[in-house]
């Protein structure tokens, strides 16, 4: 990108240009996420900052917004803080309850989507597969088809067979829309596997379950627990099923914060952001590495 | 491969065998069968879960589009008990054909259902279901019902004394089109087309029409979501696939991190920063540019619509931009600067057309991904800035209209398949890249 020693003056003006241009898009992109940070310790319930923010007084900051996230809807705010407040908190907190609810049904569907479509992923990378790219398309789907209209059947569905407001409901149409994530990152592993590893291990004696689990598993393991990270996010930032098929008190951080959102935004909201925002810096982290990992070993394997 | 030649002219008269004696052809399409069948027994339990959990109820949706069987059929709220309402006055319209004046027989039946539906309490929901054909005629079920025991013959004169709107025949055709199981008049009310009194398809008047008019907005709002950004991601993946890799790695990340950010938190930061007394309008007022009083509105409006989305889908316009252009070797545009072309030329002839696979698949995917989109508009959208998707979620919310709002996803559903068919032929996709 340097700027070669013979450029003409235009040029000069022209790669200067563009790079402010490249920075502001850089910061339409980023900023966003990460002016809510300081807003979220906004001592007054501005959307804003305020003067005493601007100039970096202490008492324009506050905690109050990460407090109201603990005590809303506790029984007795006002004790004193000790071991009881701490378990009100914890049994009876909107926002814990809600990050509770949304972390059993994350988990459970990331389990689900990753075991099935991993399984799913291996097959599809078979060459001798037959209708790989119809059967391909269609796993691929829930990523692509609006996601209204997958709520809206599933609210159909699910009425008709008794799975509105339950859990496993949730948990299944969640598992659906992640399983998409999980089937392109093992297949964009699986596609640096060296299939060879596996005839070499059948041919030492290793029957095909103790292939896939000593040399298969350990080379895609990267993708598939990048994979998961994927499914995971995408359950626990899902709202639209949520708001269609689950019962009142199957309350999850996103309707949670949809439902404050519409009716009365306060920084309260601003406070689950950073910290969703906090949870998404370590997940992108942690795909970045496994990234690099995966990248690593296959660079050491041949072909 | 030695057992390719196994159809070779140079075989013997009975072809190459196994060692355990059966022919070499059959035994290798044995073992390829068998291969197809391990392939597919992998893929075979995700297949049943995705249609279980997403076709099956995908195709619930397209059959209640076109029927709702609340003018046949009554479903108790508490038992599910199912009963076949208005049987008679069903009858009368077979017997009969479309345009016909209703006579005393007609207005019998229809007593005789009414009768039935006011001990079944059933009439709410008939009624729900004529509105809507016929606007404005639910009211007439209610009451006429609630005094169904008090009729008696003459019934026309009596339901007439009820209510002379009885005699309304676009009530009538209303009625009969519901009395069949399945209906396109759904579909036609998603196309902002009605029915006239004597059954043709007709326009709506232009003063009612709707959809057509959100369908054409989600359209032109997506293409210019689109062409928004491409326009922003075309520079920075360009910075980003000619940067040393150990730079645009790091900068990467600032198209990462907003990728993995929950969607409802970009939302509420641009909610945050384009409010009216919000950030972006205090900097312009600090700097100047705008006075206290003439605050900018930019959200709750299209614009909002259109800011917000662009944030949220650029990452999947550099995506795939990005991993198109990493390749491309920096020696062709220098040989063309070397044979004298300008560094414009050089990249619009030389540069410019190697990444239009980048450019098409980008745009493609964030096109798929902006018609549908819901939450977003439904946030910071304000009226004018709604698109499809949040009528349909209206629909089925608000208006309950169920079947008008699956509908309208069916309609939405094929435009969405068109478009995903042309990926897959035109990008494949297996090429969908995540970060």
């Amino acid at each position: 990108m340097a700027l070669p020693i013979h450029a003409s003056r235009l040029e000069r003006i022209w790669h200067y240009t563009y790079l402010t241009i490249c920075a502001l898009i850089f910061l339409f992109l980023i900023a966003p996420i990460l002016i809510i940070i300081p807003l979220s310790f906004n001592a007054e319930p501005y959307f804003t900052f305020t003067e005493k923010m601007l100039s970096f007084d202490p008492t324009g900051y506050s905690m109050r917004w990460y407090d109201t996230l603990l005590t809303l809807g506790m029984t007795n705010p006002e004790a004193p803080r000790n071991a009881a407040w701490w378990a009100d908190a914890w049994a009876n907190s909107t926002w814990i309850r809600a990050a509770k609810n949304s972390v059993i049904i994350g988990f459970f569907s990331t389990i689900l989507a990753t075991a099935l479509g991993t399984l799913a992923a291996l097959g599809l990378s078979r060459p001798e597969m037959p209708f790989r790219r119809t059967v391909m398309a269609v796993l691929i789907s829930p990523m692509i088809v609006p996601i209204i209209i997958t709520a809206t059947g599933l609210f159909f569905f699910y009425s008709k067979t008794g799975l509105a407001g339950s859990y496993v409901g949730i948990i299944m149409a969640h598992a659906t829309l992640g399983i998409p994530f999980v089937i392109i990152t093992v297949t964009a592993t699986l596609v640096g596997f060296d299939q060879s590893l596996n005839r070499a291990a059948a041919n030492l004696g290793a029957n095909p379950a103790t292939s896939f689990f000593k040399i298969t598993m350990p080379l895609i393991l990267p993708g598939v627990v990048s994979g998961a990270l994927f499914a995971f996010v995408t359950s626990f930032d899902e709202v639209v099923v949520v708001l269609f098929v689950a019962a009142h008190d199957q309350q999850t951080i996103p309707r949670q914060m949809w439902a404050g959102i519409r009716e009365q935004i306060s920084p309260a909201i601003l406070a689950v952001a950073t910290i969703l925002v906090v949870v998404s810096i370590g997940l992108l982290t942690a795909v970045e590495l496994l990234r690099r990992r995966s990248e690593r070993m296959r660079g050491l394997s041949p072909g | 491969m030695a057992d390719m030649t196994a159809t070779s002219p140079g075989a013997a008269p009975q072809g190459l065998q196994t060692a355990d004696g059966r022919p070499l052809k059959a035994a290798l399409a044995a073992s390829q069968a068998r291969a197809k069948r391990r392939a597919f027994y992998l893929v075979a339990p995700l297949l049943a879960f995705v249609l279980l959990t997403f076709v099956l109820p995908i195709g619930q949706l397209l059959s209640r589009s076109v029927s709702d069987p609340r003018f046949i059929e009554n479903v108790d709220r508490s038992s599910g008990e199912v009963t076949p309402i208005m049987v008679e006055l069903r009858d009368w319209f077979k017997a009969n054909p479309p345009g016909t004046e209703p006579d005393e027989a007609a207005y019998q039946a229809l007593a005789q259902g009414l009768a039935q539906l006011a001990e079944l309490r059933g009439q709410g929901d008939v009624g729900t279901r004529i509105n809507y054909e016929a606007p404005g005629t639910r009211s007439l079920f209610t009451k006429t019902a609630r005094r169904a025991d008090d009729l008696e013959a003459p019934f026309k004169e009596a339901i007439l004394d009820v209510d002379e709107d009885w005699a309304d025949p676009v009530l009538w055709q209303a009625m009969r089109d519901a009395s069949s199981r399945y209906t396109i008049n759904f579909y036609l009310a998603a196309l902002d087309m009605t029915r006239d009194v004597d059954g043709n398809i007709v326009n709506v008047p232009e003063d009612r029409q709707v959809y057509l008019l959100l369908f054409k907005r989600t359209a032109i709002l997506s293409v210019l979501i689109t062409v928004t950004t491409l326009v922003l991601g075309f520079p920075v993946a360009y910075l980003l696939a000619t940067l040393p890799l150990r730079y645009s790695n790091l900068l990467m990340i600032l198209v990462l991190l907003p990728f993995w950010t929950s969607l409802l938190v970009r939302t509420t930061s641009w909610m945050v920063l384009l409010q009216s007394q919000g950030v972006v309008n205090d900097l312009l007022v600090w700097a100047g540019i705008i006075g206290d009083d003439g605050r900018i509105q930019m959200i709750y409006n299209q614009m909002g619509t259109v800011i917000a989305m662009t944030h949220i889908l650029l990452p999947f316009t550099v995506l795939p931009l990005y991993s198109v252009m990493r390749p491309i070797k920096p020696s062709y545009v220098r040989a063309a600067r070397s044979l004298g072309a300008t560094s414009w030329t050089a990249f619009r002839r030389v540069y410019l057309p190697q990444t239009v696979p980048g450019i098409g698949a980008g745009a493609l995917l964030v096109f798929i991904l902006a018609v549908g989109y819901y939450i977003t508009p439904a946030l910071v959208g304000g009226s004018s800035g709604q698109l499809i998707s949040n009528l349909i979620a209206f629909h089925m919310q608000n208006s309950l209209n169920w079947s008008l709002a699956a509908a309208l996803a069916s309609l939405l559903l094929a435009g969405v398949l068109v478009l995903y068919w042309l990926y897959d032929r035109l990008v494949g996709i297996d090429n969908l890249k995540l970060g």
